[in-house]
C-alpha cells in the first residue's frame, strides 16, 4: 500500500511538472512577453533595461528554473489588472466558486436521488419516463444555454430570483458566504441550479440503475418474505446497497462541477474564479491565466490521486491486485 | 488471393445490413425525425445564400433602422420580412442563424472527425503493437479523459488564443482520447479472432491488415461514438465562442450569436438570443437521436 501511494505520488508530481513545462512554453514562448510587458513607446535603451530586469535575456531554461522556484514559494508574478500578486487574486475568488461547487452537488444530490428512486421502482409509470427522457437533456444541452433560459424565464419574465451577481455575504471564520442570508441565498438558487442539472441527470441514471439491479437480488428477496415494511426496504437495504458508487461519482463530480463553473459564472456573472479566468484570457492577464492553469491543475491531481485511494481502500480486489 | 481475402466477406453482408439498417431506422420514428431534421439542417446550410433574404455578413444590406425588430416585422418598404426578428445591427436572425451554423456545423464536424482519425489510428496501432506503446498512449488517454472537456479546451485557448483553427485544435485535443480508447477495446476484441490470425498467417503486410481487416471491424463501435462525439463538439464549440475564447468575431458560430443576444435578452428581447439557441439545441438532440438509435442498432450486445 506505502509503495503504491508512493509511486502514485510520485506520477501526479511527474504529471504537475510536465503542466508547469507546458504552461510556461505556451505562455512564454507562443506570446512574446516582451511587448505585452514593455510600453511599444519605449526607447531601446528602457526596452533593454526592462527586458534585463524581468530576466527575458537569460536561456529559456533558466526562466524555466526561476519561474518554478517562485512558483513553488507561490509567488506566480502581479496580476497585471489588479496589481496584486496572482495568487492571492485567485484565492480570493476561490470561496465563491467553492460555494457554488458545493451547493450543486448537494442540489444533485438532493434533486438526482429521489428522482432516481422513483424512476428506479415504477420504471414503467409515465413519470419515470419523462424523467429518463428529460435527464438525456441534462446530458446534451449546452448549460450555458440552460442557464440562459433559467434567467430568461425566473428572472425576467416571472420576476422572481435576480440574474446575476452574488447576493448579500456574512464572514465565517474569515470567509465570506452567501447561502446564509435570504438575499444570498436568492441568488445561488439559479446558478447552482444551472451547475447542478449535469451531475442531476448523472446521480439519477445511476440510482435508477442500481435500484433496478438490487431489486432481483436474493437479499431484498429475502427482506420481503420476512415482511418488512417497503420503506424499510427502500431506505435501508436498497439505498445502502446503492450509495457507494453514487458517492464516488458526486466526489468525481466536484472536479467537474469547479471546472464548469467557468460557463456557470460567466453566465450569471457570479464573482468567482471562473469568471476571473474568462476576464483574463479576454484582457491577456498572463499571471492570473497561469496561476489559474497551475491551480487548476494541481487541484485535478489531487482528486484524481483522492479517488483512486478511496477506490483502493473500498475495494480489496484492486488492493490485491496492485500488491502483486 | 489477397484479393479475395479482402473484398470477398465484406461485399457478401454488405447489402442485407444495408437493409437491415434502413428498415430499423424506419421502424424507430424517433431516430429517423431525428435523421430528417438533421438533413434539412445540412441541406439549408448548404444552399443557405439561396434561402436567407440577406447576407448578413453584407453590411451593404444591413440596415441600422431595423436594429432589434421583433419576430414578423418587416423592413421599412415591405421588401424583407424578418421572420426571427433582427438584432442590433439590424440583422436578419434567420440568415444569422443559417450562416451561424455554417460555422458551428464546420467546426463541430471537422473537429469530429479529426479527432477520430487520430485517435482511431493510434488506438489500432496501440492494440495492435502493444507492449510500450500501448502503455504510453493508454495513459496519455486516462490523463486526458480525467480532465473535464472544457478545461482542456479552456487551457489550450488560453495560450493559443483564439481563432477557428485554434477551436478545432483544442476539440481534437479533447476528443481523440475517447476514439481511441473504443478503438483499442474494439480491437482487443477483434484481434484474437481466426480471420486476423489467417491473415497474419498469409504474411499480409501490418498496415494492411490494420486498415482493411481490423479497421473495418471496428467501425460500428466507431461510428457511434462519432455521432455523440460531434453532437458534443458543436456543443463545447458553442459553449467556448459564447464565453468569448472561441471563434473570433468576423466569423460568428451559433455560440457567438447567443451570447450577442445575451445582453439584450435581459431588457426583454428575447428573440437574439432565444433562436440561435433553439437552432442549436435542435442540431444536438437530433444528432443524438441518431446516436442513441446507432448504439441500439451496431451494439453487438442487442443483437439477437
Amino acid at each position: 500500500m506505502a509503495t503504491w501511494l508512493l509511486r502514485r505520488m510520485f506520477q501526479a508530481a511527474l504529471v504537475i511538472l510536465a503542466m508547469t513545462v507546458l504552461v510556461f512554453v505556451g505562455v512564454n514562448v507562443i506570446g512574446n512577453p516582451v511587448d505585452i510587458m514593455i510600453s511599444p513607446d519605449a526607447t531601446q535603451e528602457v526596452r533593454q533595461r526592462a527586458i534585463e530586469a524581468l530576466g527575458f535575456d537569460q536561456p529559456l531554461w533558466r526562466q524555466y528554473l526561476t519561474f518554478l522556484g517562485n512558483a513553488v514559494t507561490g509567488d506566480i508574478g502581479k496580476s497585471y489588472v489588479f496589481n496584486q500578486p496572482a495568487l492571492d487574486v485567485i484565492l480570493q475568488r476561490l470561496p465563491a466558486t467553492l460555494e457554488l461547487a458545493v451547493s450543486a452537488l448537494l442540489l444533485s444530490i438532493l434533486i438526482g436521488l429521489p428522482l432516481g428512486l422513483l424512476a428506479g421502482f415504477r420504471p414503467d409509470h409515465p413519470t419515470s419516463r419523462a424523467i429518463m427522457a428529460g435527464s438525456i437533456f441534462g446530458f446534451s444541452l449546452p448549460s450555458f444555454w440552460v442557464g440562459l433560459m433559467l434567467i430568461m424565464t425566473f428572472s425576467v419574465y416571472l420576476g422572481w430570483l435576480p440574474s446575476i451577481g452574488r447576493g448579500q455575504t456574512v464572514s465565517v471564520l474569515g470567509i465570506e458566504v452567501s447561502f446564509l442570508t435570504l438575499d444570498g441565498l436568492k441568488h445561488l438558487a439559479l446558478p447552482a441550479l444551472n451547475l447542478a442539472l449535469y451531475q442531476i441527470s448523472m446521480v439519477l441514471r445511476l440510482t435508477r440503475a442500481g435500484v433496478r439491479e438490487t431489486l432481483h437480488q436474493d437479499f431484498i428477496k429475502f427482506a420481503r418474505a420476512k415482511g418488512l415494511r417497503p420503506r424499510r426496504i427502500v431506505f435501508v437495504h436498497v439505498l445502502k446497497n446503492i450509495l457507494i458508487p453514487i458517492v464516488t461519482v458526486v466526489g468525481l463530480g466536484f472536479g467537474h462541477t469547479v471546472a464548469f463553473s467557468v460557463v456557470t459564472e460567466t453566465v450569471f456573472a457570479w464573482p468567482g474564479m471562473g469568471k476571473l479566468i474568462i476576464d483574463a484570457i479576454n484582457v491577456l492577464d498572463r499571471p492570473i491565466i497561469v496561476a489559474y492553469l497551475m491551480m487548476i491543475v494541481v487541484l485535478f491531481v489531487v482528486i484524481n490521486l483522492l479517488v483512486d485511494l478511496t477506490y483502493t481502500l473500498l475495494d480489496p480486489r484492486i488492493r490485491l491486485e496492485t500488491q502483486e | 488471393m489477397t484479393n479475395l481475402t479482402d473484398s470477398a466477406p465484406v461485399r457478401e453482408c454488405e447489402p442485407s445490413l444495408f437493409r437491415l439498417f434502413v428498415a430499423d431506422f424506419i421502424r424507430s420514428r424517433v431516430a429517423l425525425l431525428g435523421l430528417v431534421v438533421f438533413t434539412i439542417i445540412i441541406l439549408a446550410t448548404v444552399f443557405a445564400p439561396l434561402i436567407t433574404p440577406q447576407d448578413p455578413y453584407d453590411l451593404m444590406q444591413l440596415d441600422i433602422m431595423d436594429g432589434r425588430l421583433p419576430p414578423g416585422s418587416s423592413n421599412f418598404d415591405g421588401s424583407t420580412t424578418y421572420i426571427l426578428g433582427t438584432d442590433d445591427q439590424g440583422r436578419d436572425m434567420f440568415s444569422g442563424i443559417l450562416y451561424g451554423l455554417r460555422t458551428s456545423l464546420i467546426v463541430g464536424v471537422g473537429s469530429a472527425l479529426l479527432a477520430a482519425l487520430v485517435g482511431t489510428l493510434l488506438g489500432l496501432v496501440a492494440a495492435y503493437v502493444g507492449g510500450r506503446f500501448e502503455t504510453f498512449v493508454m495513459r496519455l488517454v486516462d490523463l486526458q479523459l480525467s480532465f473535464p472537456t472544457i478545461l482542456t479546451a479552456l487551457m489550450i485557448l488560453a495560450v493559443l488564443g483564439k481563432s477557428v483553427l485554434n477551436v478545432v485544435l483544442a476539440l481534437v485535443i479533447v476528443e481523440w482520447a475517447t476514439y481511441a480508447r473504443t478503438a483499442r477495446a474494439a480491437a482487443l476484441a477483434e484481434r484474437r479472432r481466426d480471420y486476423i490470425v489467417a491473415a497474419e498467417t498469409l504474411a499480409i503486410p501490418s498496415w494492411r491488415i490494420l486498415l482493411r481487416h481490423l479497421l473495418p471491424n471496428c467501425l460500428p463501435s466507431l461510428i457511434v461514438v462519432a455521432t455523440i462525439q460531434i453532437a458534443s463538439a458543436i456543443a463545447l464549440e458553442a459553449t467556448l465562442s459564447f464565453l468569448g475564447i472561441g471563434v473570433p468575431i468576423t466569423e460568428p458560430s451559433l455560440g457567438l450569436l447567443i451570447a450577442n443576444g445575451y445582453k439584450y435578452m435581459l431588457a426583454g428581447d428575447y428573440w437574439v438570443s432565444l433562436f440561435p439557441g433553439v437552432a442549436l439545441l435542435v442540431v444536438i438532440v437530433s444528432i443524438n437521436l441518431v446516436g442513441d438509435h446507432l448504439r441500439d442498432i451496431l451494439n453487438p450486445k442487442n443483437k439477437s
